[in-house]
C-alpha cells in the first residue's frame, strides 16, 4: 500500500486518519528564559505518518521535536507518545526514549567507537543483546544504509553523508517505532545531500513513523503524508503536500515558500 | 619550440644556484651542524684548560669517598659516614617522596575543584575559579615560602600540638603518625591483597566475555572493589590481626616514636600540591567541555543511563584531552620539588647539587648526574604518556 500512495498525497491523508495515534501533543508552551518558542502546540501523528516541518529559523520546529523524546522539556501541556505521558517519570521517558529514534543535524556519532561499535552500543547496553546478536542486526543495517563495508572505520574517517548514513543505522538498531530526524541534511555538501535522503526514502516507504524537520522540499513532495509550517512557535499551517505547495492558505506560508523555492 | 620561463633562463652561475630551494635547505643544515660542532668544541676546550689551569681532576672516584654531613630528614637509612653515593640515592627517595605524595595530593583535589568549576552552584563555581585564579597566578616559591613561614613554622610548640585522636599530632617540628609494625603472619595479608586484586581483574575479564555472549550485565566494578577491600580485612581478622602500631608519645621537648616528617616537608608538599592541582582543576575542566553537548544528547535518544553515558561515551573522549597536560604536570611538580632548597628540605638538588657539591668541588659529574636523574624521570613518564596517547587518539582520515 505505502508503495503506490507515495506520490498521492490526498489518498494516503485519508488511508492515515484510520490509523492509530501514536503522538499527541495537547496545549504544549515552552519557554527559553523569556523567549516564548512554543506557543499552545496541538499535533496529532498516526501511526505510519511522515510530516515534514518547515519554518524560517528560530520558529522552534527543532525544539518542537526535541520535546518529544525529552531533549528538551515543555513547561505546560501534554505529550503522549505511544501511551506513555511524558512528565517527570523517569520510566515513562526511558519507555519514550525506547520507542523514539532521532537523528542529528551534526550527526553526534561517538568518536572513539567505530561505526559499528556505534551502531551496537545501545542494543548492547540498553537492551542487553548478546555481541554477536547486536553486530548481526547493525550489519544489516549498515546494508540498509549502503555502507557495510565502512563497519571498521572511525566516524571521522568518513564523508558526512556517510557519517549521517551510519548516525541513521544507529538509530534504527534500537527497533524504534518512530524516527525524528533534526535538519538531517543541513550539514552536508550538496552532492551528500542525495544519497541521505534516498535513505530516508527507503525508510518511508518501508511504513516507518517519521517526523523530518528540513528544508528539502522535494522530499516533502516525495514523501510527506502532512507538511507543517511553523512561526514564532506557532504552527501556522498544515496540509498535504499538493495543497501546502499550491494553494497556500496563510501570507506567512505563502511568504516562507516563496523565499524557499525562489533559488 | 617552448620558450623556457624567464627564471630558468637565469637560472645558471653561483647566484641561481644558491637560489635553488633544494641546495639552501641542505646549506642551512650544513651551517647549523657547523655552529653545533664549533660551540661544543669551544665549550670542551675551555672546561679542559681552565680544569687544567686549577690542576682538578674530574671523574667519579669521589663517590666512594665519605660524606661526612648530616641530613635532618632522610626516607631511606642513612648516617653521616656514608658515602656520595649514599647522599646521592638519599636525595632521589626525598625527591620522588615529596614529588609522589604531591601528584597523589594535587590529582585528587585537582578533580575536586576542576568538576567544582563546572557546579551550576554558583558559590561552588565563584569559589573555585578564586582558588584557581589566584593560586595559579602566583609565583611557586612565594606559596612555598608563604606556607613554609606564614603556617607550618608558626604552628604551636610541641607540648601544645595540635592532635586528632591521640594519633595524629602536628607542631612546630613537624607532623607526626603512627608506623605499622607488620606481625608474623602479616604476609598473608598482603598475598590475599594480590590475590584479591587479581580476582578483580579476572573478573572483569570474565563479566566482560560474558556480557558478549550473552547480553547479561554483571557489576565487575564494585564486586571487584569489595572483594580487594574486604577479602585482605577478613584474613587479617582470622589471623588475629597480626599489626600494631608504634604510636608517637610526647617524651621531653617533642614527640618521640612514629613516623614523622619536618614542617619544609608539609611546606613543600602542601604547596606543589594546591599550586599544580589549579593546572590539573583546568585540564578536568576543559577535558569534560571539550566533550560537545551533542554527544550527551545522542546518548540519551539511545536511552542509554547516565551513568553509562559517563563512562562509555563521555570520559572516554574527556581523559584524551584530560591525561596529557595533566601528565606533564605530573613532570613540572617532580622538577619544581627542586624549589625545596629555599626552606631547607633536604631534597636532591638541596643535599646533592648544593652541599654534596660545595663540599667535593665535584662540579662536573654532579650536575651531570643531577640532569640525568631528572631527564631519566621525565623521559620515563613521557614515554608512557606518548604510549597512551597513541592508544587513545581518534583516527581521522
Amino acid at each position: 500500500m505505502e508503495g503506490e500512495t507515495l506520490d498521492q498525497a490526498p489518498a494516503h491523508v485519508a488511508s492515515a486518519a484510520s490509523q492509530e495515534r501514536i503522538i499527541e501533543m495537547a496545549g504544549v508552551n515552552k519557554w527559553f528564559g523569556q523567549f516564548h518558542v512554543l506557543k499552545d502546540i496541538d499535533l496529532t501523528v498516526r501511526q505510519r505518518e511522515r510530516i515534514v516541518i518547515c519554518g524560517p529559523s528560530g520558529s522552534g520546529k527543532s525544539t518542537l521535536i526535541r520535546c518529544i523524546n525529552h531533549l528538551e522539556q515543555h513547561q505546560e501541556g501534554q505529550i503522549v507518545v505511544d501511551g506513555n505521558e511524558l512528565n517527570a517519570d523517569v520510566r515513562n521517558i526511558d519507555a519514550i526514549r525506547s520507542e523514539v529514534g532521532m537523528v542529528f543535524q551534526q550527526f553526534n556519532l561517538f568518536p572513539h567507537l567505530t561505526v559499528l561499535e556505534n551502531c551496537t552500543l545501545a542494543p548492547i547496553w540498553v537492551k542487553k543483546l548478546p555481541k554477536a546478536e547486536a553486530e548481526d542486526i547493525a550489519m544489516g543495517l549498515l546494508e540498509r544504509v549502503r555502507i557495510p563495508e565502512q563497519a571498521q572505520k572511525y566516524p571521522l574517517q568518513l564523508s558526512g553523508g556517510q557519517q549521517q548514513r551510519v548516525a541513521i543505522a544507529r538509530a534504527l538498531c534500537m527497533r524504534p517505532k518512530i524516527m525524528l530526524f533534526d535538519e538531517p541534511t543541513s550539514a552536508l555538501d550538496p552532492e551528500m545531500i542525495k544519497e541521505v535522503l534516498d535513505v530516508m526514502v527507503e525508510l518511508a516507504r518501508e511504513g516507518m513513523t517519521m517526523l523530518v524537520v528540513t528544508h528539502e522540499m522535494g522530499f516533502a513532495r516525495m514523501v510527506a503524508d502532512r507538511v507543517i509550517f511553523m512561526d514564532q512557535g506557532e504552527i501556522v499551517e498544515q496540509a498535504d503536500p499538493e495543497t501546502f505547495f499550491n494553494h497556500p492558505q496563510y501570507d506567512r506560508t505563502k511568504l516562507f515558500l516563496s523565499q524557499i523555492l525562489a533559488h | 619550440m617552448l620558450a623556457l620561463p624567464r627564471s630558468s633562463r637565469r637560472a645558471g652561475g653561483l647566484i641561481g644556484w644558491l637560489n635553488n630551494a633544494h641546495v639552501r635547505a641542505i646549506l642551512y643544515q650544513v651551517l647549523t651542524a657547523a655552529a653545533i660542532v664549533l660551540l661544543g668544541w669551544y665549550l670542551v676546550h675551555n672546561t679542559v684548560a681552565n680544569l687544567d689551569a686549577r690542576g682538578m681532576s674530574v671523574g667519579f672516584g669521589f663517590l666512594d669517598a665519605s660524606a661526612g654531613f648530616g641530613i635532618s630528614f632522610t626516607l631511606i637509612p642513612y648516617q653521616e659516614g656514608d658515602t656520595y653515593s649514599r647522599v646521592f640515592l638519599v636525595g632521589i627517595a626525598n625527591t620522588l617522596l615529596v614529588a609522589i605524595i604531591s601528584i597523589i595530593l594535587a590529582t585528587v583535589l585537582g578533580l575536586i575543584i576542576g568538576l567544582a568549576r563546572l557546579s551550576d552552584n554558583w558559590l561552588i563555581r565563584t569559589l573555585s575559579r578564586t582558588y584557581i585564579e589566584i593560586l595559579r597566578n602566583t609565583p611557586l616559591l612565594l606559596q612555598i615560602i608563604a606556607w613554609f613561614f606564614g603556617v607550618f613554622n608558626l604552628l604551636p610548640r610541641p607540648r601544645d600540638s595540635l592532635s586528632w585522636l591521640d594519633v595524629f599530632a602536628l607542631n612546630n617540628r613537624g607532623f607526626y603518625m603512627p608506623a605499622p609494625l607488620p606481625g608474623p603472619g602479616f604476609e598473608f595479608v598482603i598475598a590475599a591483597f594480590v590475590l584479591a586484586v587479581a580476582f578483580a581483574v579476572g573478573l572483569k575479564r570474565w563479566a566482560h566475555r560474558r556480557q558478549d555472549a550473552t547480553g547479561q550485565i554483571f557489576p565487575a566494578l564494585p564486586v571487584g572493589f569489595a572483594a580487594i577491600v574486604f577479602v585482605p580485612l577478613a584474613v587479617f581478622w582470622v589471623l588475629g590481626a597480626p599489626l600494631a602500631w608504634e604510636m608517637p608519645e610526647l617524651r621531653g621537648f617533642n614527640y618521640q616514636g612514629g613516623l614523622s616528617v619536618p614542617p619544609s616537608f608539609c611546606a613543600l608538599v602542601v604547596a606543589l600540591s594546591v599550586y599544580t592541582s589549579c593546572f590539573i582543576a583546568e585540564n578536568v575542566r576543559s577535558g569534560i567541555q571539550s566533550v560537545s553537548k551533542g554527544q550527551h544528547e545522542a546518548a540519551a535518544s539511545l536511552n542509554l543511563k547516565p551513568s553509562w553515558t559517563m563512562r562509555l561515551i563521555i570520559l572516554p573522549q574527556a581523559l584524551r584531552v584530560i591525561i596529557p597536560p595533566t601528565i606533564s604536570q605530573y613532570l613540572n611538580v617532580t622538577k619544581n620539588s627542586s624549589l625545596a632548597i629555599a626552606i631547607g628540605f633536604p631534597d636532591l638538588v638541596s643535599v646533592w647539587m648544593n652541599t654534596s657539591l660545595n663540599q667535593s668541588g665535584q662540579a662536573i659529574p654532579i650536575v651531570a648526574m643531577t640532569m640525568a636523574f631528572y631527564c631519566a624521570a621525565s623521559l620515563t613518564v613521557s614515554l608512557i604518556m606518548n604510549q597512551y596517547n597513541r592508544r587513545v587518539m581518534l583516527k581521522e582520515r
